[in-house]
């Protein structure tokens, strides 16, 4: 199958390591990648901090670079769900019948990775081999917005090697929050140590995620707390193999 | 501004707030696809209604109806109640006044004062919901006024088995029927007064009655969805 | 005096560990109990649909089913006022205590009244309010402020109630056992309840069909005050009519477990008008805007008036449990409060237009949700109309301002490639001068937020683009 990555602004620029593993993952699979260069970013972070005006180009500019697509992929939970839930919304701010009909047309052709995987492509063994303790942080708007349910963890179970363990508490969110976390910056960070507790209950030295996002706030919060726990993008996981981590990818 | 002109100003704003709106004369219906009866035997009916009512920390006993006085009795024996307060109407048979003080809310209706003074009241009651272990007083028959289930620190009530419905819409369909004809204060009594507010920690009794007995009388079965048995 | 803003004052509610110890361990225990109750209904989702669409058909025929209400209850021997704002409202009840020509009244919990600080307005007529509500009476023997919908006093432990109750009603050999301090406020209240002639009320529902008012409560002070008073005062909020009594089935199953987690509430109290030989022989309902209309005319956040003042949504919300009910500055805390205060209060009051920011749009709210109010998608809307307001009168202030020059110049870059990937060398050069070994500890204004406890990596040179342009 022919599918096109939409990788999100904030991957292509912070977490390139994830768009990587999502292309080797897909071609292992078999699958053509296709990746347009004129794409940037969704909007979500302006849409979501009151910048609603300033989403509606990217989302027309969504179109012009995606309309064409049949299958597109993002490893980013929250960018799906913006465009799933809140695209069709400032579609009918413009009034603009055209792009509302292009917007509804789209939606149902965009996935998050694990979505694309279980739900689309009915895999759920990847052949992937990953031997670290792993526990896993279903973000908000994977868990609550997008609903892809229990998709990430199907995935994790068949990895060979993976030593999953159970994260206590694991659907309250970690406190990121996008433009949240600078803004109530206190809150953002309480939350933030409850997370990491339980992380630390865990004795992971992985936490993964279907976000990049929510991993650099907990990330972050390891790091400075000097913690051996590393985030880890679900993506990287699945692409990991025997060969390619002997091989140093 | 004239007070009277309130209302208008009120009703002006909610119409302009509400422009966008399209009005019509048949608004859809509302999707009720919850349950509207449950499908549980009678007998099964009243055990979960004695079951949920004792959750609530009230006592519960079921009886024959012939032995109702004899358990309503007992509750006033168990707690040493003296002065008990009897609702209007219900069918004591005269079996209080050898052991108890009774006092009466006809035809003079009894002040705060002597309700205050008294140690349980005895009521029938309107309905049951077995899955919330509900009671309903509407004030009817053998019920008194609301102050009368009120003040007494010591609630002994009657529920007829076969006056036990399942599920709340029943009760609620039912009420329907009455109030549009009578509108009397209506209250759902589940389980004594209780609160929470002091590190959450429950506390029965506030100031409702502290101690409510429940006396199901076995009659004529329950109800749950046969129209058959509802009186 | 400026009400500060959310952000402004959570830091010192987070830092409160008791504060957040009693709030996290109230709103866990609830939140838990909430689950169980709700999970054993074979038909919830069904029950919040209908709760849903019946509240939406309330709130856009809103006009029509007050007149009905306003009908039902006169017709029941009730009578109707109707008030723009809280000073109106406040001025009917003054007059209505003074005619009956009494000093005292005995309340029961009505967050409806406290948004109007109706006890301030009867005081300074002169005339006592007293809370009977054993945590309200708590908060307003304190002269604090209630920090929760549900347990107003949950910030508040045995001890401190226990010597509170001492100073202030004269009961110095008390123990700090709940039990023990539960009944002297009975003791306390009960010669009050017994002489009342006046009784003020609040209402969760009001039936337009048959002019029927509900007061859902625990403790029996709503039963006291609605049934031994002379005199029945009731507020409610014009958004709390419901169209018929059949209604009531599904709120009277929503409500319950929604709020206090239980299968019914102990006792719920139904009135029509008045009734011959039982209760107050008068009755007044007052119908408040007081900024409900402005919600109304939001097509946005309208929805936000489809609220049964349930308060699930403060139990399973992460920013409420850290920070408390406080740090809201308003009556209604959490998330339901975040989206309420500011519609009500209108886009001048800057510390209310810090509350749409107050979340992590995390979704918890609208999952339990009893009416299914999507709060995230309304916090989203309300910060939306906070941004147009302030680029329509902040001047070049606001456009200057980091966050919104920020949001100004990433709009521009992603809107062209060639933008967009010069931003990104921009960004990774930035970020280079903060870089202290391969590590980003302490970044400077706006940004410094995020690093007062978190690290940054730094941006890697090859961008993903830059990798598949290699690879190609």
């Amino acid at each position: 199958m022919k599918i096109t990555l939409f990788i999100t602004c904030f991957n292509d620029t912070l977490f390139p390591e994830t768009g990587k593993a999502v292309v080797y993952l897909l071609e292992r699979l078999g699958h053509t990648v296709e990746f347009p260069l004129e794409q940037t970013c969704c909007g979500q972070m302006h849409y979501n901090t009151g910048y609603q005006e300033e989403a509606i180009p990217l989302v027309q500019r969504f179109i012009k670079v995606f309309g064409d697509a049949e299958v597109i992929v993002a490893p980013s939970a929250s960018c799906v769900a913006m465009i799933h839930e809140f695209y069709p919304k400032i579609a009918r701010l413009t009034g603009d019948s055209q792009l509302i009909s292009q917007v509804e047309s789209i939606k149902n052709r965009v996935f998050e990775l694990s979505q694309l995987l279980v739900y689309k492509l009915k895999v759920e063994d990847v052949g992937a081999w990953y031997p670290h303790r792993v526990t896993y942080h279903p973000t908000c708007h994977s868990l609550r917005m997008l609903k892809i349910g229990d998709a990430p963890l199907r995935l994790l179970r068949n990895v060979r090697g993976i030593d999953l363990v159970e994260l206590p508490q694991s659907e309250e969110c970690c406190g990121f929050g996008g433009t949240f976390s600078i803004k109530n910056a206190d809150t953002s960070i309480a939350m933030l140590q409850d997370k990491i507790h339980h992380i630390n209950e865990t004795g992971a030295t992985v936490c993964s995620a279907a976000d990049n996002s929510c991993l650099m706030h907990i990330g972050g919060g390891l790091s400075r707390q000097e913690r051996e726990t590393r985030p880890v993008h679900l993506a990287e996981i699945l692409a990991s193999t025997e060969e390619t981590a002997t091989s140093g990818l | 501004m004239n007070r009277s002109d309130s209302k208008s100003i009120i009703l002006e704003r909610i119409r302009q707030a509400l422009d966008d709106v399209q009005q019509t004369d048949h608004p859809k219906a509302i999707d009720r696809n919850y349950r509207m009866q449950s499908d549980m035997p009678d007998d099964e009916c009243i055990s979960l209604f004695a079951e949920r009512v004792r959750e609530y920390k009230a006592e519960v006993k079921i009886v024959d109806r012939a032995d109702e006085m004899g358990a309503v009795l007992e509750s006033l024996r168990s707690r040493n109640a003296r002065r008990v307060v009897l609702a209007p109407g219900f069918p004591d048979k005269g079996l209080l006044e050898d052991e108890f003080t009774v006092v009466k809310d006809e035809p003079v209706p009894l002040s705060n004062k002597a309700l205050d003074e008294c140690d349980a009241v005895v009521t029938s009651s309107f309905l049951g919901i077995a899955e919330t272990g509900t009671i309903i007083l509407n004030g009817s028959e053998g019920q008194g006024r609301r102050a009368l289930s009120l003040i007494p620190d010591f609630h002994v009530c009657v529920v007829p088995s076969n006056r036990i419905r399942g599920i709340v819409p029943e009760a609620i369909e039912e009420l329907n029927n009455v109030i549009k004809k009578n509108p009397a204060p209506i209250t759902f009594i589940s389980g004594p007064s209780a609160t929470s507010d002091i590190e959450l920690n429950r506390v029965e009794g506030v100031h409702g009655p502290r101690t409510l007995h429940v006396i199901i009388s076995m009659g004529a079965g329950a109800c749950t969805g046969n129209i058959s048995c509802r009186t | 005096m400026n009400t500060p803003t959310f952000e402004q004052t959570a830091k010192q509610y987070i830092e409160n560990d008791q504060l957040r110890r009693n709030i996290g361990f109230a709103t866990k225990t609830i939140r838990e109990k909430r689950k169980t109750v709700v999970e054993e209904m074979p038909d919830w989702e069904e029950l919040r649909e209908a709760g849903q669409q019946i509240k939406d058909r309330v709130v856009k025929n809103l006009d029509s089913y007050l007149l009905q209400l306003e009908e039902s209850v006169q017709r029941a021997g009730g009578h109707v006022h109707w008030a723009r704002d809280g000073e109106e409202a406040n001025q009917i009840i003054i007059d209505l205590v003074k005619d009956k020509g009494v000093s005292e009244v005995v309340k029961v919990k009505s967050i409806t009244t406290d948004e109007i600080k109706l006890n301030d307005a009867l005081q300074q007529a002169g005339i006592d309010a007293l809370e009977t509500d054993l945590a309200e009476l708590i908060v307003q023997l304190a002269n604090d402020e209630p920090s929760h919908i549900l347990v107003p006093a949950i910030h508040k432990n045995r001890t401190e109630i226990k010597e509170l109750f001492s100073s202030a009603i004269g009961l110095p050999d008390l123990s700090d056992s709940p039990e023990e301090l539960t009944n002297a406020a009975r003791l306390y209240l009960r010669k009050k309840f017994l002489n009342a002639k006046v009784g003020i009320s609040g209402g969760n529902f009001a039936v337009a069909e048959t002019g029927t008012i509900s007061v859902v409560e625990s403790e029996g002070n709503g039963r006291m005050c609605i049934t031994m008073p002379e005199m029945l005062i009731s507020v409610l909020g014009i958004e709390k009519v419901i169209p018929t009594w059949q209604d009531l089935e599904v709120f009277m199953q929503l409500l319950p477990r929604s709020s206090t987690a239980e299968r019914m509430n102990p006792y719920t109290n139904f009135w029509t008008g008045v009734s011959e030989n039982d209760g107050p022989k008068e009755f007044h309902l007052i119908l408040l805007d007081n900024g409900r209309t402005r919600v109304l005319s939001d097509p946005g956040g309208r929805d936000t008036l489809h609220c049964i003042r349930c308060s699930a949504c403060l139990n399973v919300c992460p920013v409420y449990e850290r920070t408390g009910g406080h740090a809201y500055h308003s009556v209604y805390p959490g998330p339901i409060g975040a989206i309420l205060t500011p519609q009500l209060r209108g886009p001048e009051d800057k510390s209310a237009a810090s509350l749409p920011y107050a979340s992590s749009l995390c979704g918890a709210c609208y999952e339990v949700c009893p009416v299914k109010i999507n709060i995230p998608e309304i916090l989203v809307h309300l910060r939306g109309k906070v941004v147009s307001h302030q680029k329509e009168t902040g001047g070049w202030r606001a456009k200057i301002q980091p966050e919104h020059a920020g949001m100004y110049m990433m709009a521009r870059a992603f809107q062209s490639r060639s933008r967009y990937e010069g931003a990104q060398k921009l960004a990774r050069g930035g970020m280079k001068l903060f870089e202290r070994d391969g590590m980003v500890s302490k970044l400077p204004g706006y940004l410094s937020g995020w690093t007062s406890a978190r690290d940054l990596k730094p941006i890697p040179n090859e961008s993903f683009r830059d990798w598949w342009r290699t690879r190609q």
